[in-house]
């Protein structure tokens, strides 16, 4: 069953919104789930004063959304599983940087996971600061899939 | 403020980010190892104990971030232009090490290859190759 369902199952559901906020590293940056849907899900980071990237803007650290987008594009996989809930790893991420986040502004992720094989995700993300129109960030990524029993 | 050390210092000193990842580095001459040790809130999976991806991927970044101060005596920040991170294999619980190498310095951007590894240097866990924007060039 490598299709990506119609709907999202109750326990896939449950699992992703867990790991959006409760896996350490996304309770740390203070991640809130905004969304999940089919293959898709969207987190949002806040600024914060400990997580500035460069102290003469006071923009938030590129790094904040590596973690971000990362872990957005594991969200998006999560809710690409139909009944059988798998977990992902990151075999490889790219990221481009189009323009710094605005000074002292949050930054929301959106991811898509346009496809699952037995062992593959393939995933893009974006993300902005104030306006989704006008982004900050791109990413394509590729996870690896672990199925229990496989 | 050209010492290689003095530089260094500046850098993980200014950011607030390098403060809550926990990096530290050191610097042989004007080559750096860059040293993140572990720490609970830098996990992303608990069942497995592994590191975020996110975390190593920043950790790379910044690693590139600092051996560009120290080369190029910049207190500025650089800015990312892009990053593809290749991960090989989970990252432990397990203090983290990574060096940087500048394959290319132009006038405005330079081109880093970083590498991450844990107990032992030829068992890699990750690489980021990365393009950065000079925020001051020479």
């Amino acid at each position: 069953m490598t299709d990506i369902p119609q709907t999202v199952p109750d326990i896939v559901r449950q699992m992703a919104e867990h790991m959006a906020t409760t896996v350490p590293q996304a309770a740390a940056l203070g991640f809130r789930l905004v969304s999940v849907e089919p293959g898709r899900g969207s987190i949002s980071a806040p600024w914060r004063e400990d997580l500035v990237g460069d102290p003469d803007t006071d923009v938030i650290a590129g790094g904040v959304v590596t973690s971000l987008l990362d872990h957005t594009c594991g969200l998006a996989c999560a809710a690409a599983a139909g009944t059988e809930p798998f977990s992902t790893a990151t075999l490889d991420l790219r990221i481009d940087y189009m323009r710094p986040a605005a000074p002292r502004a949050g930054v929301t992720a959106a991811a898509h996971c346009y496809k699952v094989t037995r062992t593959i995700a393939f995933v893009r993300a974006e993300a902005w600061d104030v306006d989704n129109s006008d982004l900050i960030a791109t990413a394509q990524g590729a996870f690896v899939v672990n199925r229990p029993n496989t | 403020m050209s010492d290689p050390a003095e530089q260094l210092e500046a850098f993980l000193q200014r950011v607030p980010y390098v403060r809550f990842l926990g990096m530290r580095a050191e610097l042989s001459g004007d080559e750096m190892t860059a040293i993140l040790p572990a720490a609970p809130h830098l996990v992303g999976n608990t069942f497995l104990q592994a590191l975020h991806g996110g975390v190593i991927g920043a950790f790379l970044e910044m690693t590139a971030l600092a051996q560009l101060s120290v080369t190029q005596g910049s207190a500025k920040v650089h800015k990312t232009i892009d990053v593809t991170i290749e991960y090989l294999r989970p990252g432990r619980p397990l203090t983290t090490y990574a060096r940087a190498d500048l394959r290319k310095v132009g006038r405005r951007v330079a081109n880093v290859h970083v590498e991450a590894w844990q107990e032992a240097r030829d068992q890699p866990i990750a690489f980021l190759r990365g393009h950065f924007l000079l925020s001051d060039p020479k």
